[in-house]
């Protein structure tokens, strides 16, 4: 076998992938072969690096190098200097914005340093199309473990003591769900991989899939093993297309060696993988609407019990878990439940991947122990809020989530911590929001997201929720009432009581939440007609200071809809009657007479 | 494509694939075994800085000794190319002169394998920035 003295990893997630990697990995090979180093230098794709703010990554081994933003083009440079020569590209290394210094080693990087990789420990590290390299990695090893060495019973146990949660959102103990359907009696039974991630900004499972498809589907067949199921379905939704390739690739490979169908490791258990497509309804993550899809029926949820562990799909005894809960079980089995169990808080145990969006410098995938701060996940590794601005909140869990202020900085995130301070876990969307954002449109953007996803099944979601939009809709417009915030308060426990399923009985979570946090917002809106972030349209007011203005006749040539007057070098007026508030007289006035009010 | 049928045969696929990936498992811990940095400027290339980083690399996987082999630019010695600095874990580094094949041989069986110093180091005759307070 071929010992290379260098690996090239480059990053194939499909953020990294939108920004022109896969050209860059063909140009390297291209340039490896052309160079004549194809038998000293390995280039492969791997899945995601986590830090799509600056990708696309190439990651150099085996002295850790990471280069960042790296494009097509600068794979004959990489060769060149830093293969042949030894010396590293550094316009292309990663730039600390604090020192202004290169960081060569992602080691140094702070981005990584407070890190632990359970779930994504191979994203980034292995070829996801290859399985010797999942296999090199102890993979299939935990499946092997369990077939040969352990009783399903005994498995259960195992993961009981491990303290793992779903993933999803829920946080319900994987290993009672796995022992009540384990219970169950039928003659088939199914487990089921809940791919469909919906989230607004939650991409954590579709990385894991796409970087690491075989630690998904070991798990399974360890799952299918313990509650009885000889038929696994990965139901993920089809805007994911790399995901479904690599999955696909992954399951042939499982097959031809044997480690899916029948008789695995020569014990006699027999496994296979269907995968399903959803059509990207947010309403089919929920377990009940994600069966009857995959049935072929409406994506509707029903009324539980009967849970699924006592009749799901087919109305057999299914199981269904998270992408991230199935990611973790191998290495729970490998290294141990108390190795788990050590990780983490008190009752929520090991990591939790999360996904940074918004205004947060380092925009990407995250995994952290459970119980890590706030602060050290937005300002340490997420390198703080963009533009030097100040931080206002933190949507988590997205549109059934709440938002967390600076008091809530310093909270030890797990399950109950975040239940607790307003907000939940959900699967992991972190939205970082700075001074700039409005609080009341921020709420009204997630119910405008309910809204259109609701199933419409039950009239609480259907139509409170639409209500809701409107009133939300009507502050933000400054025609708002008083009374129109005890009414959206009160209509919002109505809906949270009495929908049928979790997507309406967390829809107004984030409406409560930003009252209970951002009061001040809402009575700007409504007392004073003002929207102090200045992001409500309809609340601004572009004017012209008539000291500054010297009539050039920029904002006048410039504005779209004739609503300014004046002589040249004479002052300027904008008629707000007509203004639609665009925002180009502002943008070009070049000595600062025109500002918002 | 062979079939596993065993946790043996899992084990066989885990063991021939190890070889391949140990470059990429060893970088992740490069503090806990020993470095080797191959001077692989134009002018230790030209004395044989390629064969003997080969010879290296051959060699400490075939004794069985872990280790990261990596190649780094001009390190000054032009006089004593091939030069190669080893940093044995918890030491400081330490630089060997005029390395070819057989002196190769005894630094990994003397110095890697025991800590015993043998001829042909050269002085460190700097400091780096990192030192300088």
């Amino acid at each position: 076998m071929t010992q290379y003295k260098m690996h090239l990893l480059v990053c194939g997630g499909t953020g990294c992938r939108a920004s022109e990697s896969e050209l860059l990995f063909h140009n390297l090979k291209k340039e490896v072969f052309e160079k004549g180093l194809e038998n000293d230098v390995q280039v492969i794709t791997t899945g995601c690096f986590g830090f799509c703010e600056k990708g696309p990554i190439v990651k150099v081994m085996p002295d850790n190098t990471f280069y960042t933003q790296v494009k097509p083009d600068d794979a004959i440079e990489i060769i060149a200097e830093h293969v042949i020569k030894g010396r590293r590209v550094t316009r292309l290394l990663y730039v600390n914005p604090e020192t202004e210094q290169h960081v060569a080693d992602s080691k140094h990087m702070g981005f990584y340093r407070k890190q632990l990789r359970i779930a994504l420990r191979n994203c980034g590290f292995i070829d996801p199309e290859n399985i010797e390299e999942y296999i090199s990695r102890d993979g299939y090893a935990a499946l092997a473990k369990c077939l040969t060495e352990m009783t399903p019973a005994q498995v259960i146990e195992e993961m009981k003591k491990s303290g793992l949660r779903g993933r999803g959102g829920g946080g319900f103990p994987t290993g009672l769900k796995w022992e009540i359907t384990s219970k169950s009696q039928a003659d088939q039974k199914y487990v089921v991989c809940n791919a469909d991630e919906g989230d607004p900004g939650a991409f954590m499972d579709r990385s894991i899939l796409e970087g690491d498809p075989h630690s998904v589907i070991e798990a399974m067949a360890i799952c299918g093993y313990c509650i009885g199921a000889t038929k696994g379905i990965v139901y993920i939704r089809a805007e994911y297309p790399l995901a479904v390739e690599r999955l696909k690739i992954a399951m042939k490979q499982a097959v031809e060696f044997g480690l899916l169908g029948k008789n695995i490791f020569g014990t006699g258990f027999e496994f296979e993988i269907d995968i399903r497509y959803g059509a990207g309804a947010f309403v089919c993550g929920e377990e009940t609407a994600l069966i009857h899809s995959m049935e072929g029926l409406r994506g509707e949820p029903t009324i539980k019990p009967p849970f699924p562990s006592v009749s799901g799909y087919l109305e057999k005894p299914t199981n269904v878990n998270n992408v991230e809960t199935f990611a973790n079980v191998p290495v729970i089995i490998i290294k141990g439940a108390e190795w788990f169990a050590s990780i983490g808080s008190e009752k929520s145990k090991g990591t939790k991947v999360f996904a940074l969006a918004g205004k947060i410098n380092n925009v990407g995938l995250i995994e952290v122990p459970m119980g890590t701060t706030l602060r050290d996940i937005i300002f340490e590794i997420g390198g703080g809020i963009k533009d030097g601005k100040k931080f206002k909140a933190v949507q988590t869990g997205g549109p059934s989530g709440g938002c967390l202020t600076e008091k809530h900085l310093d909270i030890a995130i797990d399950f109950d911590s975040l239940t607790a301070a307003g907000s939940m876990m959900g699967s992991g969307g972190m939205i970082v929001l700075d001074e700039d954002d409005c609080m009341v449109s921020i709420a009204k953007f997630y119910l405008d997201f309910t809204v259109e996803e609701s199933c419409g099944k039950c009239a609480p979601c259907r139509i409170g929720n639409k209500r809701l939009n409107e009133m939300l809709e009507k502050i933000c417009e400054g025609k708002g009432t008083m009374k129109d915030l005890d009414l959206l308060r009160n209509l919002s426990h109505v809906v949270k009581d009495t929908s049928l399923c979790g997507l309406g009985q967390t829809s107004p979570n984030p409406v409560l939440s930003t009252m209970d946090n951002f009061y001040d917002e809402y009575l700007a809106h409504i007392v004073d007609h003002r929207c102090p972030s200045g992001q409500c349209k309809a609340l601004l007011q572009y004017v012209i200071e008539a000291e500054n203005c010297v009539g050039c006749t920029a904002c006048a040539r410039n504005c779209p809809v004739n609503a300014i007057a004046g002589e040249r070098k004479g002052i300027h007026v904008i008629d707000q009657a007509t203004c639609i508030k665009c925002g180009a007289c502002l943008e070009k006035c070049k000595f600062n007479a025109v500002f918002i009010k | 494509m062979t079939k596993i049928t065993s946790l043996a045969d899992l084990r066989r696929i885990k063991s021939d694939v190890e070889a391949k990936m140990s470059l990429r498992e060893r970088s992740e811990t490069p503090e806990s075994m020993v470095q080797i940095r191959v001077a692989m400027a134009t002018c230790g290339i030209a004395s044989g800085a390629k064969i003997v980083m080969d010879y290296m690399i051959d060699e400490l996987d075939k004794r069985n000794i872990p280790a990261v082999v990596t190649q780094t630019g001009c390190m000054g010695y032009c006089y004593a190319e091939p030069t190669i600095e080893i940093t044995r874990p918890g030491h400081g580094p330490i630089v060997f002169g005029f390395v070819d094949s057989k002196k190769a041989d005894q630094i990994i069986e003397k110095y890697i394998k025991n800590g015993e110093l043998l001829d042909g180091i050269i002085p460190v005759n700097y400091e780096n920035i990192e030192g300088k307070k």
